[in-house]
């Protein structure tokens, strides 16, 4: 606490904390929540949520993900038919599928994963988001079914494959039906692979866990977010199990390309033509301009 | 060897308790009490069975974890001979939390990969509890690509907590290494045989358990997450574990009706544990079956239901929107 708030009575130091964010108009202004910048929404919209100022990547929704990356015409929704199921009856605090309709309310999405076919400058793709807001990302039945089908309609399209990963891993409330989510997906690149088509695999913050430990690091090529928390275990799971401190920057793209794990690392600002440029060098077709 | 109980066991354990003291006694006894001990040993065992018969999955999760359980090294040296274990995954270590090797099952050539626990606290530290790192995948993919290369099938045996959590794990790859292992078992083009033999820990059990069959041990448990794990996201305290066994659905029988899968082997009364002689004789029988029923079939229509097997897992709905 620094003395400025000592000195302040309890009473204005609560109401500062609690009005501070709802005294900015809704969806007028941002504030970064790496550099603390404020920064005009339809600013951060115009940079693909990238901070002008720090350029830290902030979380970016399935849609406004397709959004950047496909082209505006020709695009087709796959598996959108595809929807949950309450298999196990499960119920923590919370219902599962009141835990589903929450989370739709919140996002609009029946599931964690958007998956469209289009095109990249022109390039036919077929590619996947996640949708973080949507339990974590979990990965469950819905979402590896969606993931199958994209990779299915990119064979019958001899179109590459994409997918931007942003979960917390397999989605508990479905119980082992999601850990086999990890084998499905995984089983659906080795049909790419037989068609001879590329997937690219872009993971962002934070991939963790189930959808890490299948088919995120199954890319022919894969892309880091910069800053982005890529692992198979959480931070907090593997300080409790080591009982050390963890290494600065540990788990991060960064950290990752380092010990070899992806590719590279690159800007969403510049993500879709990197990605086009690497797909044409697959596909050995001219680059596009 | 003297049989360690569980909390739930304690009025069996009481019941062996005072065998073991009346066997004491008669032998420098005038009077014969074998009829005692005999009807003593027919109650435990009525009362072994009452108790197993209505385990909850927490206490089956108990079982299944138990320290006198069967390990992969003992189902390698009872079913199998000639067993030449292989080491490591000639680019970093060896692993000893996944043992893997050839051996012959009834004179024919296999290969034989699992994850290994241990029981003292010495050798329990060099299993790692019997959580691989990566490298202990990645040794398991070379042995199976090693047996693809010969025909020979491989046969897995499933018993982990989970992959390991740790700093050197996860620089070195560790989700890559279980993605690697699932993609790569998928087509692997020898017949694969999987079976949980204890418990079934998420992605670190899963990534040897891509196969043509899935075999569990009755009192085994397979699960996207430990139950604790569950319990501590879920309901904030580790505490509620056996709430989140109960939700999560992690029993063999429960895995069978859900259609995961294909094969419950029953295990001895009071768990395998309790006659390992049993278990092995259980255990040799169903593997014996399923080889020679994956060896009738070309490889190709093997593979083929594989994937289709892969391919079908997963419930969901389907409607327009």
């Amino acid at each position: 606490m620094s003395w400025l708030n000592k000195l302040l009575p309890p009473k204005i130091k609560r109401d500062s904390r609690a009005t501070m964010p709802s005294a900015v108009p809704e969806g007028l202004w941002s504030k970064c929540s790496a550099c603390e910048a404020v920064l005009y929404y339809t600013d951060l919209e115009a940079n693909l949520q990238v901070c002008p100022k720090c350029n830290h990547h902030h979380s970016v929704r399935a849609r406004a993900r397709l959004d950047m990356l496909l082209d505006a015409e020709g695009r087709r929704e796959i598996g959108a038919e595809v929807k949950p199921v309450d298999i196990l009856k499960f119920k923590d605090g919370k219902r599962y599928p009141d835990r589903l309709s929450a989370a739709h309310n919140d996002t609009g999405e029946d599931d964690a994963l958007v998956v469209m076919q289009g095109s990249m400058n022109g390039v036919p793709v077929v590619a996947a988001a996640f949708e973080f807001k949507f339990i974590g990302g979990s990965m469950g039945s819905v979402v590896g079914e969606r993931f199958v089908r994209g990779v299915q309609a990119a064979i019958e399209a001899k179109a590459p494959f994409i997918c931007v990963a942003a979960s917390g891993g397999a989605r508990m409330q479905e119980g082992l039906n999601s850990l086999m989510q990890m084998a499905k997906t995984s089983a659906a690149l080795q049909l790419l692979t037989e068609a001879r088509l590329p997937f690219v695999s872009v993971l962002t913050d934070p991939t963790m866990g189930g959808v890490s430990a299948s088919f995120a690091f199954l890319g022919d090529v894969v892309i880091g977010e910069p800053g982005a928390l890529i692992g198979f275990a959480g931070p907090r799971v593997i300080e409790q199990t080591v009982r050390e401190t963890l290494p600065e920057g540990f788990q991060r793209s960064e950290f990752l390309i380092e010990k070899g794990a992806i590719d590279m690392i690159v800007d969403r600002r510049v993500l879709k033509d990197k990605i086009t440029t690497l797909l044409t060098l697959l596909l050995k077709e001219p680059a596009v301009a | 060897m003297k049989p360690t109980f569980l909390d739930f066991e304690q009025p069996i354990a009481e019941l062996e308790n005072k065998i073991e003291e009346l066997r004491f006694v008669q032998d420098d006894s005038v009077l014969d009490i074998s009829e005692e001990i005999a009807r003593l040993q027919k109650k435990s065992q009525e009362l072994t069975k009452a108790v197993y018969s209505k385990l909850t999955p927490s206490q089956i999760s108990q079982v299944s974890r138990h320290p006198q359980r069967p390990y992969t090294l003992d189902y390698i040296a009872n079913l199998f001979t000639d067993f030449e274990e292989l080491h490591g995954d000639r680019s970093f270590a060896d692993d000893a939390a996944i043992v893997g090797g050839l051996a012959r099952f009834n004179g024919q050539s296999v290969m034989v990969i699992g994850h290994q626990k241990a029981r003292d606290t010495k050798e329990k530290i060099r299993r790692n509890f019997g959580m691989p790192r990566p490298e202990g995948y990645r040794k398991a993919l070379r042995l199976m690509k090693l047996a693809e290369k010969f025909g020979v099938p491989v046969i897995t045996f499933i018993d982990t907590p989970g992959a390991y959590p740790g700093i050197g794990a996860e620089e070195r790859g560790q989700s890559e290494a279980i993605g690697r292992n699932l993609y790569e078992m998928t087509r692997l083009r020898v017949p694969v045989i999987c079976t949980v033999i204890g418990e079934g820990g998420s992605g670190g059990a899963l990534a040897i358990a891509v196969g043509d069959v899935l075999n569990m041990l009755q009192y085994s448990t397979y699960s996207v997450i430990s139950p604790e794990g569950c319990a501590s996201i879920l309901w904030k305290t580790a505490e509620r574990a056996s709430e989140a066994a109960e939700a999560l659905g992690i029993t063999a029988g429960r895995l069978k009706t859900l259609g995961l899968v294909d094969r419950v082997v029953n295990e001895p009364l009071g768990g395998a544990h309790r006659d390992h002689g049993q278990m092995m004789i259980a255990l040799k029988r169903v593997l014996q079956d399923e080889l020679k029923e994956l060896a009738t079939k070309p490889i190709d229509e093997l593979l083929k239901n594989r994937m289709e097997r892969l391919m079908s897992y997963g419930r969901f709905k389907e409607e327009s929107a």
